[in-house]
């Protein structure tokens, strides 16, 4: 049974790798969730055959409680709340890591002194990531409005994951066992996760999952080494590199350092310098902006989270039917963090069947603007700022954006004149080839099709 | 038991194998890769099991239902949001 055991684990582990591998491609990626699920099923079942083991009834019990829950969710979360939904089940995983090691520790059966070691560096680690996906779930879904802060609370957490850090030196070096210390290690794991994820503004959650999302990976990992199962330790590392590799890419681009998001105190719109902008911005009524676009040879549009807000995007796949069909050239131009996580305007806009190869990077598209008639702005802010090229004061000087201020004219759907997520005001909008065209997106783009319509 | 510099090396290159898989991804695909990666995690599933199988006492048996209870959901969650993201997935031809 033993070698049946390490052979379905074999094959499971080239699996998820085949499988995260199939998914890196627009055309093979429907199939590696599959690849990777059937790795999951030989895994899961083969365990069930794992010799010395009991409570089968209350195990099997538990499976179909966490299955069923999370099947439930998982099939009516609407597109729109993915980011948070993602942060959830990860959360799930960082808690189950943690509860491995707190089993563990309680047997105190280690192999060696090293094994104990890991499995209090993967409980930790678990713990955290469980609790700050927990916040982090919580901020996205709108539970937790404001940012929460106090005097040197910087100097409160590294004291916390200090003395959580000491408390996890007293239990690898005593002999003694569970009681109160491993609690009080868990609690103030836990705490700190909590503390840690409190202040960080919402606009800096898609790379705070990413991080703990590679956490977990690494916990399980860890935890994989005390249990001396080699399927976790390689899917889990995997995990924690290529989530790791992942946040630092978003993280680059937004450029800022993870550093600067973990500890910096940027994302709720605090600190941020004002920077003064002259001008005004100049109004559109929906009929003007219909027939500039279906003039218009060539259309680019920006769609950012405000059309995940006003769930625009099977309105905006129609208004690029109408547009083609008249032989206007449409392509979105999709900037790696808009939205709440990277990729997440594509997930949307894949919803509304708009063609993947219709949607471009920002490197790809940006030499594109000038010749562009109308670049269409819907609910994007911050990622068409161009105080990002030109204002050194700014504090999202840098930043690679994408140059909507190039096309011939601009036209941003906003909900009102008030400033974006990050509270930085937007020198686009005062730009004399920019016109507002206020209102929800969604309404705003139906009319725009109806006004497309009566020409 | 899986030890010393051996240990090493699968850490070594599973990190490895982790960071190339994911360097050719483009934009596009990264939450759903993100999402995927959350699910392949759930492998902690298997690890909750046999801990909770060897689990004695009600504290420990407690504690071993809550982790399988929630792997299970890291793990079927993870795969349900990730298959309907690459679900929509589609080029202009296919949809023809």
């Amino acid at each position: 049974m033993d070698t049946l055991i390490q052979i379905a684990y074999f094959a499971a582990a080239i699996l998820f790798i085949l499988g995260l591998r199939r998914m890196s491609s627009p055309v093979t990626a429907r199939t590696g969730i599959h690849w990777a699920g059937a790795g999951m099923l030989v895994a899961t079942l083969i365990t069930f055959f794992w010799p010395g083991m009991e409570n089968y009834l209350l195990m099997t019990a538990a499976i179909l409680i966490g299955g069923v829950a999370a099947w439930w969710t998982g099939q009516r979360v609407a597109m729109t709340d993915m980011p948070q939904m993602i942060a959830l089940y990860n959360g799930m995983g960082g808690g189950a890591a943690g509860a491995i090691a707190a089993v563990e520790l309680l047997r105190s059966d280690f192999y060696n002194d090293t094994f104990l070691v890991l499995a209090l560096v993967g409980g930790l680690i678990g713990s955290v990531a469980f609790s700050g996906s927990l916040i982090a779930f919580a901020k996205l879904q709108g539970w937790m409005r404001r940012p929460f802060r106090f005097p040197l609370q910087h100097q409160f957490n590294l004291l916390l994951f200090v003395v959580t850090l000491g408390l996890g030196v007293m239990l690898a070096t005593s002999d003694e066992t569970g009681g109160t210390t491993l609690l009080l290690f868990f609690t103030l794991a836990l705490a700190f996760g909590i503390l840690k994820t409190l202040p960080i503004g919402g606009a800096d959650m898609p790379v705070v999952i990413s991080l703990y999302n590679a956490l977990t990976g690494l916990a399980v990992g860890l935890e994989g080494f005390v249990l001396n199962n080699a399927a976790m330790i390689i899917a889990g590392t995997v995990v924690g590199a290529a989530g790791t590799l992942l946040t630092q890419l978003m993280a680059r681009a937004m450029n800022r350092s993870i550093a600067n998001i973990l500890f910096g105190h940027f994302g709720g719109g605090e600190g941020a310098a004002e920077a003064e902008v002259e001008g005004s911005m100049k109004p559109i009524d929906a009929n003007d902006a219909g027939i500039m676009m279906a003039y218009a040879s060539k259309v680019i549009i920006i769609p950012g989270y405000g059309m995940a807000v006003a769930q625009a995007q099977h309105k905006i796949k129609e208004l690029m039917n109408l547009l083609l069909e008249r032989g206007v050239d449409v392509k979105f131009a999709i900037h790696p963090v808009a939205g709440r996580m990277p990729g997440h305007m594509n997930v949307l806009l894949a919803e509304a069947d708009v063609p993947y190869d219709r949607l471009y990077d920002l490197e790809e598209i940006n030499a594109e603007f000038p010749q562009a008639d109308v670049a269409l702005v819907i609910g994007a802010n911050d990622v068409v700022n161009p105080m990002a090229r030109n204002n050194p004061e700014s504090p999202i000087y840098g930043m690679p954006i994408l140059n909507a201020d190039q096309a011939k004219n601009v036209i941003v759907i906003k909900r009102g004149q008030g400033k974006g997520f990050s509270g930085i005001e937007n020198a686009l909008f005062f730009e004399d080839n920019t016109r507002m065209l206020y209102g929800d997106g969604q309404a705003m783009v139906g009319e725009l099709i109806n006004a497309i319509k009566q020409l | 038991m899986i030890e010393g510099f051996t240990a090493l090396y699968i850490f070594m290159l599973s990190a490895f194998t982790g960071y190339e898989v994911i360097s050719r991804v483009p934009v596009i695909l990264h939450t759903p890769l993100m999402s995927g990666s959350n699910f392949v995690h759930g492998i902690v599933l298997v690890g909750a099991m046999v801990a909770m199988g060897h689990a004695h006492g009600p504290l420990e048996l407690t504690i071993g239902f809550i982790g399988v209870a929630l792997a299970a959901g890291n793990a079927v969650g993870g795969f349900v949001v990730t298959e309907r993201m690459l679900e929509m997935f589609k080029s202009e031809k296919e949809k023809a």
